[in-house]
């Protein structure tokens, strides 16, 4: 009881404090800081199961529309059953098949020393700083036949990191399709490399031209459908000069000789291309 | 009292809307006004952090030290934004990928931290709270109808969903992709403006300046 008083009586005096007094000032920040920082933490510990599940989804759902598997009807989890996730060891381009790919975290991967490589600076177009040994790639089937491959991408735009999926057709060349499930470009000018209209110009490009060497990239402007390149171009972006270079790079990155090349030229010369 | 709050909940709708008189917010007005969805989203978040950072800043209104006063209330107001974010992220995920940034861009709304200053500080925390939901009213009430005009004339659609039959699926409207755009919020705001002058003669300002009749006597 006693002690109760007591504590009001600092309690009181503090507030009985001149605002501009020094301690008060201090208390009352102190005070204003703690009651703020448990709010902020409590609201994002207690909702992160459930963001987590969303991003989860959300991830299936971005694989599933870059193979133009998605409609408002699609039972994402069940349709998603039909894709085969596999990990592929990207110095040889062979499946790793010794970690369970379903629960490996390629963006925890990159972050860790053991289980990445560093890169130089001439590899790094994408601006990356490293990548990790092994990539997760979502192959789709029907009845055992490979029908297209979806390999995950990220690389730096404007002002944020881009992280997408690029599927390919099974001749693995040909692409089917471009989609960024997570940046932070200037919506509108940038943004719009969500836009359908500007995906869909993705599709059928082909990565690589008839010797193998990696040929595709945004240009500034509109592409030129009389000239031979054009089967490798994409429209830049108007507006959005440095985030259509960045997603140029991060494309020619992962499907280069650092990251998916390997992989993809094994596939192509196991197809017969 | 009951007479107060309800001016102070109707006076911010047109009368004295943060947006076409006080011209303040209108930075995110702009950016998140292309489709209806994004509109009423953002019009929630914004309302819901107003009202409740001017009741948590008016209820500690008489303890805040003056030399920290814009910190403190900088920092309510960006804890109730996380918040928000996080509710956000968990329960609205599209809504929130689609509004990225501009949850976050909150903050540094001026409608907010104006209305904590100018009305929060001084008067009780019910008020302020009403104040918040008014202004965060007006405020929704000018986003929502530009994101109608936007939506409609650039994309065709209300909510996503197609109302008029645009010419590159078969129909006869050409879209007006101008209206998609930054800019297109200028002129939507600025003719909304011109229209609740025109009605409410008492809105229009003052010029800053006059126009004087020159009279060239003397010989070049």
């Amino acid at each position: 009881m006693t002690e109760n008083t007591q504590k009001q009586g600092i309690i009181g005096q503090i507030l009985s404090l001149p605002n501009d007094n020094p301690t008060k000032t201090i208390i009352v920040a102190a005070l204003l800081c703690l009651v703020c920082s448990v709010l902020v933490s409590t609201s994002a510990i207690a909702l992160k199961s459930k963001q987590i599940v969303n991003k989860q989804a959300d991830i299936k759902k971005n694989i599933l529309a870059v193979t133009g598997m998605l409609n408002a009807k699609t039972d994402i989890d069940k349709v998603f059953e039909q894709f085969e996730i596999q990990l592929v060891d990207l110095e040889t381009g062979a499946y790793a098949t010794d970690i369970d790919a379903t629960s490996y975290d390629q963006r925890k991967a990159a972050g860790d020393p053991a289980q990445s490589i560093k890169l130089t600076k001439e590899q790094d177009i994408a601006n990356i700083g490293s990548r990790a040994k092994l990539a997760k790639v979502y192959i789709l089937k029907e009845d055992n036949a490979i029908k297209q491959v979806v390999l995950p991408i990220h690389g730096y735009g404007l002002w944020s990191t881009l992280y997408g999926f690029i599927s390919f057709e099974n001749d693995f060349n040909t692409i089917s399709g471009l989609r960024f499930y997570a940046h932070a470009e200037t919506p509108g000018l940038g943004g719009e490399v969500d836009n359908p209209k500007w995906r869909q110009l993705w599709q059928g490009k082909k990565a690589f031209d008839q010797n193998g060497e990696l040929k595709i990239k945004v240009i500034r402007g509109h592409v030129d459908y009389k000239m031979a390149d054009a089967q490798h171009q994409v429209d830049g972006l108007s507006g959005a000069s440095l985030t259509s270079k960045g997603v140029s790079n991060l494309v020619n990155y992962w499907l280069g000789d650092n990251a998916f090349g390997p992989y993809l030229k094994k596939m192509r010369s196991e197809v017969g291309n | 009292m009951a007479n107060v709050i309800k001016s102070s909940v109707i006076d911010p709708l047109i009368d004295n809307n943060p947006i076409t008189l006080q011209v303040l917010g209108v930075c995110s007005a702009l950016a998140v006004t292309t489709n209806m969805m994004a509109a009423v989203i953002m019009s929630i978040a914004l309302t819901t952090v107003t009202a409740f950072s001017s009741a948590f800043i008016s209820s500690i209104r008489n303890h805040i030290p003056s030399s920290i006063r814009i910190i403190v209330q900088m920092t309510i107001i960006a804890s109730l934004v996380i918040v928000v974010d996080q509710i956000l992220k968990a329960y609205a995920y599209e809504a929130s990928k689609q509004l990225s940034v501009f949850v976050g861009l909150i903050i540094t709304n001026c409608i907010v931290l104006g209305r904590a200053e100018a009305f929060a500080m001084k008067n009780p925390p019910l008020l302020s709270f009403f104040d918040g939901i008014g202004n965060g009213l007006g405020y929704s009430l000018i986003l929502l109808v530009v994101a109608f005009f936007r939506e409609l004339l650039g994309a065709g659609k209300l909510f996503g969903h197609q109302i008029i039959p645009v010419a590159n699926e078969g129909g006869w409207y050409i879209p007006n992709g101008l209206m998609l755009l930054p800019p297109s919020a200028f002129f939507v705001i600025g003719l909304l403006i011109w229209l609740i002058r025109s009605v409410k003669k008492e809105q229009v300002e003052p010029a800053d300046y006059q126009i004087h009749q020159v009279h060239r006597t003397e010989v070049l």
